[in-house]
């Protein structure tokens, strides 16, 4: 508001935005403290806050015992590898929808995201039917493939509405000057393209890692990623509160501070463009 | 300025999205059509044959699916009213002039990221727990019984879990839509005198509702697919109690082994979110003009 909010007000918005926020925060906060105790400190009643030893056995006991970088790697290969593979295939068709206007240009978008409303459970037979079949079970290849195609039409979307902000006169001052379709391509567009892709990366990666409906259920243990280690925990076993918090706070603290750079990238990305 | 050159280039270069696309939506599609009107057990696979519209009225009939279409209905409903209503009060909250914005807008989208296995297990056992979660100790506190939470109402606690996860999202977006506000328009109308209810009323609720209408329509597309919440919590019980839809075909599908009822379940499933899709690709159709 023009008007400068008086300091008293400012204070108390400033309150009681904090303590919202530390609420909803609170869950993860937890997480990480609970993490750092011994197990039976864990699970006192009533709860212990601050006052134990802390310690990182928890973090060595769940990377010695549970085979945590196996399944690690899974995510990372999954991850990474659907979202290229996805943006490799993506990139010349968004290129191509922004730039060359079609008459069904917009057809064919809508069409894609229609695609995206198929539910999963819809499909899990076929899949399931498929990967069998294939001899695709529990493997990296099957789950990567299918992240990709989840994906594929945010992608394509979300890089169609940045490249539709880029200015269409410097494409065409470039093919005046003779440059050809790759060189455009790789010498003016992709620059300018860059921020777009980041951003598009970032988003779909952390999709990809949280994934929990078909890294549940295509995989066993060697392709398993994160999701399928966390939910291993869902029976309980003796003490494993510190346990299940070590290897929570590892499944969720690159993707965390991954999605603290792209919040800003977030709304449009989520609401294809239709938020900004 | 799209010369002929240039688009048949462009032909070529979306090509492979689209043609890839329409495998993934139309093999599946097709095989779980078929499957659905086929006869076909994991466990006895010999004995295959087409039996019309055996599977549905199985699927349909078997005492689990209506009791799943209410639970997912009231998962999807539940969490949608919380998430919005609670999203549009944080974010007038978070939009008015105040100290340390980036860090709570940091703070409040946080719980977005976590993978929702990690949050269905932390909810479930360190603050759901009867014996000793923070919701026991809490209520020890206050000088309440314990309540057991996941036990007693399994479907209301999954929408606590799922809100939470959720919230972030509605109120980043809501945010996002309320910071494009004309700044002067509700400073002429506090000039003339309307009260804060009426501005907000008159002013903001109209301003965001088409954000509003995409978060709705979003979440439902996300919403009418939980499933890792369920499996990790209550696995659908106590009995069917948290049982939707999704999980009610996982169930048929990887525990019955009964692909034919699964396919059957998987043809609902899709008409369903097909009806959703509709009202969603509407809304979004709109903003490519």
């Amino acid at each position: 508001m023009a008007r400068a909010a008086t300091p008293a007000r400012k204070t108390v918005n400033t309150i009681a935005a904090w303590v919202v926020a530390l609420i909803i925060f609170f869950p993860i906060f937890w997480t990480v403290m609970t993490s750092f105790k011994p197990e039976p400190v864990a699970v006192a009643f009533p709860p212990v806050w601050f006052d134990f030893p802390w310690s990182f056995e928890n973090y060595q006991t769940v990377i010695q015992l549970r085979g945590y970088g196996q399944f690690f790697w899974n995510s990372v290969v999954i991850a990474f590898g659907s979202t290229i593979l996805g943006m490799i295939i993506a990139i010349p068709a968004a290129w191509a929808m922004a730039f060359v206007h079609g008459p069904r240009t917009k057809d064919l978008l809508m069409w894609m995201l229609s695609t995206k409303m198929m539910p999963a459970a819809g499909v899990l037979v076929p899949i399931y039917l498929i990967g069998k079949a294939l001899g695709l079970m529990d493997t990296r290849f099957l789950l990567t493939i299918v992240l990709m195609l989840m994906n594929l039409p945010i992608i394509v979307w979300m890089l169609y509405t940045y490249f539709r902000e880029i200015p269409g006169e410097i494409l065409e001052a470039a093919r005046m000057d003779g440059a050809s379709l790759a060189n455009e391509i790789i010498y003016v567009l992709t620059p300018m393209a860059v921020p777009g892709i980041a951003s598009t990366l970032l988003l779909n990666v952390i999709m990809a890692w949280n994934e929990s409906f078909w890294t549940l259920n295509l995989t066993a243990f060697q392709a398993a990623p994160l999701t399928k280690f966390i939910a291993g925990f869902s029976s309980p076993q003796g003490l494993f509160y510190a346990k299940l918090s070590a290897a929570s706070v590892m499944a969720f603290l690159p993707i965390l501070i991954l999605g603290w750079f792209s919040q800003k990238q977030l709304v449009r990305g989520l609401t294809f463009g239709a938020v900004k | 300025m799209a010369t002929q050159a240039s688009r048949s280039a462009a032909r070529y270069m979306i090509s492979p999205s689209v043609i890839m696309l329409f495998i993934w939506m139309a093999v599946p599609l097709g095989m779980v059509l078929y499957y659905s009107f086929r006869r076909y057990r994991l466990l006895n696979p010999e004995r295959a044959g087409w039996v019309g519209w055996g599977n549905y009225s199985n699927f349909v009939f078997s005492g689990d699916f209506g009791g799943a279409l209410v639970n997912t209905l009231i998962l999807v409903l539940g969490v949608l009213i919380i998430t919005v209503v609670l999203g549009i009060l944080i974010a007038i909250l978070i939009d008015q002039p105040l100290w340390g914005q980036g860090p709570v807008r940091i703070l409040v989208i946080s719980p977005f990221f976590i993978m929702p296995p990690v949050s269905a297990l932390v909810w479930k056992n360190m603050f759901f727990n009867p014996t000793n979660g923070l919701f026991a100790a809490l209520f020890d506190w206050l000088g309440f019984q314990p309540y057991d939470f996941l036990g007693q109402s399994p479907l209301t606690s999954i929408i606590m879990i799922v809100a939470w996860e959720w919230l972030p999202f509605a109120t980043l977006i809501l945010l996002t839509s309320l910071q494009s506000l004309d700044r002067d328009q509700l400073e002429a109308a506090e000039m003339d005198g309307a009260a804060p209810l009426a501005r907000f009323w008159y002013i903001m609720l109209p301003h965001m509702s088409r954000a509003i209408t995409v978060v709705i329509l979003i979440q439902t597309i996300f919403l009418l697919g939980i499933f890792g919440e369920i499996l990790v919590t209550t696995s659908g019980g106590p009995g069917t109690a948290s049982t939707t839809l999704p999980f009610l075909i996982f169930k048929k599908a990887l525990l019955d082994f009964d692909v034919g009822a699964a396919a059957a379940g998987g043809v609902i499933a899709v008409i369903l979110a097909n009806i959703v899709a509709i009202f969603l690709m509407k809304a979004i159709g709109k903003n490519l003009d």
